[in-house]
């Protein structure tokens, strides 16, 4: 399955890019476990989700939690707490 | 009721002044408008700052504003709402966001100017990075935002009877 994964903020800061075309191995079925999968992924994502439980996420622009199933997302993206306003 | 309502999301300044004029002319059923300028601050804890840049996800951010400005439109009789907030570099003195909430009493218009200010804070994805001699870093998200938000969560199945 193929998504779009967008990044944010420091986490993109740290993951080197804005966004990336990835192919999630199967097995992968929440957001939590794609985010344990991208930090094994290499020293710079290690280092993006070295906290995960500080991490939001939105799937197809709309906010989800870590257990909600990635299911038929097109765009999933990561970033840090919001400070807009 | 139909609120009037405008998001805009945009790079360049605005007029909170203008704006919020706009909800109100030619109208005389509006009894009450609040509103609600962000600015930069020239300093944050006695440290000076030369600017801020404004990082956002474009298309999510429009939606998430829309959604509340949805939400608040149906929990109070407004008659208009406005919300603009920029991104990019945005310097000390600058506005960096606004709210205007119009209705014919004063109840109404601060509530929702406030829960739109509170939401905004917590769930429109916009990230602040603050340039202070010569350095960046990114603004930390403050626990006293997300209870300022929780606190307009309403419990759940009371809808109906409100």
């Amino acid at each position: 399955m193929s998504i779009t994964l967008r990044y944010f903020a420091w986490v993109r800061e740290r993951i080197g890019k804005p966004d990336e075309v990835v192919d999630v191995p199967p097995g992968i079925g929440t957001v939590g476990e794609l985010m344990t999968w991208l930090a094994s992924r290499g020293e710079e994502y290690a280092h993006a989700f070295e906290n995960p439980k500080i991490i939001r996420a939105a799937i197809d622009r709309t906010h989800v939690k870590a257990h909600t199933p990635i299911g038929t997302a097109r765009e999933i993206a990561f970033f840090p707490p919001m400070t807009g306003g | 009721m139909t609120a009037a309502t405008t998001v805009r999301i945009q790079r360049e300044g605005f007029d909170a002044a203008a704006e919020a004029a706009r909800l109100t002319r030619g109208r005389t059923d509006i009894g009450a408008l609040v509103t609600f300028t962000g600015i930069c601050r020239g300093a944050e804890a006695g440290e000076p700052i030369e600017a801020l840049t404004l990082e956002h996800y474009p298309g999510m951010a429009e939606a998430e504003i829309e959604r509340h400005v949805a939400e608040a439109v149906a929990r109070w009789p407004l008659m208009g709402v406005t919300v603009i907030h920029r991104y990019g570099r945005i310097a000390p003195g600058e506005d960096i966001m606004m709210v205007a909430a119009a209705s014919s009493h004063r109840e109404a218009a601060f509530s929702a100017a406030e829960f739109l200010m509170d939401y905004l804070k917590t769930r429109a994805p916009f990230w602040k990075q603050v340039e202070k001699a010569g350095a960046t870093d990114w603004v930390e998200a403050k626990a006293a935002d997300d209870s300022a938000a929780e606190r307009w969560v309403r419990p759940a199945g009371r809808d109906a009877a409100e």
